[in-house]
């Protein structure tokens, strides 16, 4: 009897095995720098400078060209990962990792995983770019819990993508719909041009429940000296970190639960017998 | 290339087994029952063929069996495993390949997207290469390994799906009419590796659907004919030509008139009849129930005021024994 491969195996091999398309995609396809790389630069810029002939304090265009650094990060989430099946279903893939023994976990981390280095190379010229061409001052001393923060905001963030992407193992239109609506609420909410104080607290507290929103308030106070204050960026660092268990365990059961409802209408099929 | 089960193999032991599977598809305006009653057994070692016209529900069994789609009654086991409840233990053991697939990255290479696949069952990528490039060699697609997918011919890619499906040494194959457009070379081809992997393992099952008659006629050992969800009769192709042994089968051909078909079929002593059109001429297929018969059936066509361009006696085939079974031909169900 030969030896099968442990489900950690499995796991951590089709991490590896989803994330080589996206990644010799890159030299394959050349066409994200255009789309992925140089429109949203361009689309940060435009903010700046929006900011600037308001004559808006100095410390709003560090805002800016942090946001958008983090936006790249967002849309990876929301677009290359929650939105994944859906692609996947239309030409039979879906299916095919389906039937094999691996978990749609697995197959969505390994994915954004690979989007991920066109995302940080997209939010590093952002953000280099930005700062010298804007010519923003960071307290480097707040360097070291911003990096730390941006991982705990990046997990989170995953956990999130990965609810969505649930939602693209049955439904298929509406979530569709249901992303392009989030998108720019999300983008609003979460301030990534402006700080979430600014929403007051109600809103603001709503806007929590996006891992960016608090993730990004802690480290725009770590860095950019002068930062109106949400919360205490200790406390933000608390909330998003626990954010991340709320969404894995909430991503998890709702793989679970959309694969069964979709093997039972069978939406997992292509139909093209 | 018939092939002889493997007599070492396990007979008792069922690679497949489902007790009065049904599933019903629910659509906003319509309720469209693909299968009911659905009682198989296939045996481990068997190569066995579900054969059918379009819409027959070959794909929804197929589906229901590789723990796609749940059934809405009834139950069926796949190599020992419940296909829902034990469907993750099921998982690593089988694999599917269907006509058209056109899974998964077109910028990958055909070596690339292949290991991709593997590395879904946990496969190591030095095992997986060796098989893969063996796999590749035996399909004669050696000399494609390092192009991009997107650059292949249908017959080229389906020749890589099926490697796919062959690389993690599944349990049970399910073939989900594999062969479907493809030119006659690769389809000869493909199923030449069928019963070559086949031959290679005693305890390997496949399971085949197809509307091709004589790809269930050459590479099965069993067949069960499905029509509208149901089976309509199950055994070796020899013994479904048997249902027509004891008629006279017949092939008419008659110069372009009105139709006759109906009227044929009304005939006494006619079993079944159905047409294709050919160079020009109708060409049926009649089952008579004895020589006599063919009196009858002549002077009907006569007063239907249509010519015989020719006559002939021939051996009955399994499409035969389909019209007979079916009432209709393949083809004939397609087109509606
Ligand atoms: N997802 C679906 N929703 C609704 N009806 C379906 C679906 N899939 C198949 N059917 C219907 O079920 C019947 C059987 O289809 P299928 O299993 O694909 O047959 P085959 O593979 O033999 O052509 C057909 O009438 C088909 O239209
Ligand atoms: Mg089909």
């Amino acid at each position: 009897m030969k030896s099968s491969p442990s489900e950690f195996e499995i796991f951590w091999r089709t991490v590896l095995a989803r994330a080589y398309p996206r990644v010799v995609g890159l030299s394959r396809n050349l066409s994200w720098l255009f789309f992925d790389f140089a429109f949203p630069l361009v689309g940060t810029f435009a903010m700046v400078f929006v900011y600037q002939g308001l004559h808006a304090p100095r410390q709003y265009l560090g805002f800016v060209v942090m946001g958008g650094g983090m936006l790249a990060f967002w849309q990876n989430v929301l677009w290359t990962m929650g939105t994944q099946f859906s692609w996947d279903r239309g030409n039979g893939t879906l299916e095919l990792m389906a039937v094999s023994p691996t978990s749609f976990e697995a197959v969505l981390l390994g994915m954004a995983g690979g989007a991920m280095i066109m995302t940080t190379l997209r939010a590093v010229a952002i953000i280099v770019l930005g700062s010298l061409l804007f010519k923003v001052t960071y307290n480097l001393g707040g360097l070291p819990p911003a990096i730390g923060v941006f991982l705990l905001t990046l997990a989170a963030l995953y956990g999130l993508g990965m609810l969505l992407a649930s939602l693209f193992l049955y439904y298929s239109r509406e979530a569709w719909h249901l992303g392009d609506a989030i998108q720019e609420p999300v983008n609003f909410l979460s301030g990534l041009y402006f700080p979430v104080h600014a929403l007051g607290a109600y809103v603001g507290g709503a806007a929590s429940l996006i891992p960016v929103t608090l993730g990004l308030d802690a480290m725009r106070q770590f860095l950019l000296p002068g930062t109106p204050r949400f919360l205490d960026p200790a406390l933000e660092t608390v909330i998003v970190a626990l954010e991340i268990p709320l969404f894995a365990i909430l991503a998890v059961s709702s793989l679970r639960f959309m694969e069964v409802r979709a093997r039972r209408e069978g939406k997992l099929i292509s139909k093209w017998s | 290339m018939p092939r002889t089960p493997n007599p070492s193999s396990d007979a008792s032991r069922l690679a497949v087994e489902t007790r009065d599977l049904g599933r019903v598809y629910k659509t906003r305006n319509e309720t469209v029952t693909a299968l009911s009653s659905v009682d198989l057994k296939v045996r481990e070692g068997e190569l066995f063929g579900v054969l059918g016209p379009n819409g027959a529900g070959k794909t929804t069994l197929i589906k229901i069996l590789v723990t796609l789609l749940l059934p809405s009654s009834g139950t069926a086991k796949v190599d020992g495993l419940d296909v829902v409840r034990e469907f993750r233990q099921l998982r690593s053991r089988i694999a599917i390949v269907s006509g058209g697939e056109n899974a998964g990255y077109g910028l990958l290479r055909v070596r690339e997207q292949l290991w991709m696949f593997s590395q879904f069952y946990g496969i190591k990528s030095k095992v997986a290469y060796a098989r893969i490039d063996e796999l590749l060699e035996r399909l004669g697609l050696a000399s494609v390994a390092n192009r991009q997918i997107s650059g292949l011919s249908s017959g080229m890619r389906q020749k890589m799906n099926l490697v796919r499906g062959l690389m993690t040494d599944p349990r049970v194959l399910f073939l989900d009419e594999p062969t479907v457009a493809l030119d006659v070379g690769a389809a000869r081809d493909l199923r030449e590796e069928v019963s070559r992997w086949m031959a290679e393992d005693p305890t390997r099952t496949v399971i085949l659907t197809t509307h091709y008659m004589q790809e269930a006629d050459d590479l099965c050992d069993r067949i069960a004919i499905v029509n509208r969800g149901r089976i309509v009769i199950e055994g070796t192709p020899q013994s479904l030509k048997l249902e027509v042994q004891r008629d006279v089968v017949v092939d008419l051909q008659l110069e372009p008139g009105v139709p006759v078909l109906d009227r044929l079929r009304e005939v006494a002593g006619v079993g079944a009849a159905s047409v294709r059109e050919e160079d020009g001429l109708d060409r049926f297929s009649l089952l008579l129930a004895d020589d006599a018969v063919l009196t009858n059936v002549i002077s009907a066509v006569e007063r239907s005021g249509r010519r015989v361009a020719g006559l002939a006696k021939r051996e009955p085939t399994l499409e035969d024994a389909f019209v007979k079974l079916v009432g209709r031909s393949m083809t004939e169900e397609e087109t509606q």
